[in-house]
């Protein structure tokens, strides 16, 4: 089982290998424009030392501390833990603490902000939106049966690790807003939720715990909504923790088409049926 | 009534600001074979949508009498004809394939099952079986371009 596991693992491993070019210095091609302000974009290019494990975050704070300080970005742990530097590296949305410099075609990294978020400064846009879209899912455990006002018959929620399965994947969603970015039909319609909050959707729709399917899958069931997704799956191979909210998506379609059993739904209909 | 309707900060920032719109649709090509197959799938139904009006236009000259409609099918039997023809049969021939495929993945067939993800991460729904599916399609069109190519040129 082990031996399997490994295999599996170094199959996939090979499979992901990306070639590394090692370079002295590399230039960055940083998109600078105030929005706010009404100031057009351009390009600033800046030339920046770089070591084999270099990542572009790294490379653009040494732009911003030696170079220019006035490059506007956004980020935090540097460990593509909070999601906060993602942004268009040589036109593919990733996370730039996430991308080494080594791993890069070419000499010249264009660095641009994430496309289908309102824009704001350099590479900073406006994740309003966004969050808007993933708080209209209700992102949170619902359960009719659970007293939350009497602490007395407050009780853990048992759940089998099978059912933990179903949405664990889910749940390492870390809102960088990569998906939404890369998404074909959010770059053309402002009010379809993206990939993000729909796979939220199905997380919290296929949690044994909550009992507020019917309600999200009111709210998805629209003519922006779900319906929308026509599976490119720029969502999933963008995606930097393996959440593939593709398919989330899928799988949420498949129980709203009746193509997938409901298992929350049977194993409600066998309680009632054990009651009786 | 989905409440970003009545967010009044959300029609603020939905001024398509910074959005692609068409233009994301370009260079699939960097988002792997899926996205590929998302703007084939596209272009595809479109070239079909324009053809099935120049259909109607075609098979309407009948109304004008038995000249006017040997006058229009004349037109198809020129090479340029011909290669529309041509492109049809490739374009409803992988928009049918793609769109089987397409109706087992919208139902949550073929996908694979979420798991406990490892690094590096390989998303479960772009799997072979997704890939194999993009390539059937390919291959049907560009079998059934041949085929069709050996029957309208054989004349000429």
């Amino acid at each position: 089982m082990t031996e399997q596991i490994i295999e599996k693992i170094e199959k996939i491993e090979k499979k992901h290998e990306k070639k590394e070019t090692l370079r002295d210095s590399i230039v960055l091609k940083v998109y600078r424009a105030n929005r706010l302000a009404g100031e057009p974009g351009r390009y600033d290019s800046v030339e920046v030392p770089v070591q084999r494990w270099t990542t572009v975050l790294d490379a653009l704070l040494h732009a911003k501390a030696y170079k220019d300080p006035s490059i506007a970005i956004r980020y935090s742990c540097r460990m593509a833990s909070c999601g906060s530097c993602g942004m268009k590296i040589n036109g593919i949305p990733r996370l730039a603490c996430y991308t080494k410099v080594s791993e890069m075609e070419g000499s010249t990294i264009t660095i641009e902000p994430l496309a289908n978020f309102p824009h704001l400064r350099d590479l900073v846009t406006d994740f309003s939106q966004f969050f808007l879209h993933h708080r209209n899912m209700q992102p949170y455990v619902q359960n009719e049966h659970a007293d939350i006002k009497d602490r007395e018959k407050l009780s853990e929620f048992v759940q089998k690790p099978e059912d933990l399965d179903r949405f664990l994947q889910f749940s390492y969603c870390i809102k960088c807003g990569l998906c939404y970015s890369a998404c074909p039909t959010v770059a053309t319609d402002t009010k379809f939720p993206g990939p993000q909050a729909l796979s939220q959707a199905y997380r919290y729709f296929i949690d044994n715990r909550d009992s507020a399917g019917k309600g999200r899958t009111n709210i998805v069931d629209d003519k922006h909504g779900i319906w929308r997704c026509h599976f490119a799956g720029s969502c999933s191979s963008v995606c930097p923790k393996g959440v593939d909210p593709a398919l989330g998506i899928q799988l949420l379609r498949g129980h709203l088409l009746g193509f997938s059993k409901n298992e929350k739904k049977i194993a409600d209909l066998q309680e009632r049926l054990n009651k009786n | 009534m989905l409440q970003w309707r009545e967010n009044t900060e959300m029609e603020k920032m939905s001024d398509r600001n910074n959005r692609e719109g068409i233009k994301g649709w370009l260079n699939p090509g960097r988002f792997g074979w899926e996205r590929v197959a998302y703007w084939l799938q596209r272009l595809t139904g479109v070239g079909l949508l324009a053809y099935f009006v120049g259909h109607i236009y075609e098979t309407s000259s009948l109304t004008q009498g038995p000249d006017a409609w040997t006058a229009m099918l004349e037109l198809t039997q020129t090479p340029m004809g011909h290669l529309i023809l041509l492109l049809v049969i490739g374009m409803s021939t992988y928009h049918s394939a793609n769109g089987i495929r397409l109706i087992f993945t919208h139902g949550g067939k073929g996908l694979g099952k979420p798991g406990r993800p490892d690094y590096p991460y390989d998303a479960a729904s772009l799997n072979y079986r997704q890939k194999s599916g993009i390539w059937i399609a390919l291959i049907l069109a560009a079998a059934a371009m041949l085929y069709g190519a050996s029957v309208l040129f054989r004349g000429n």
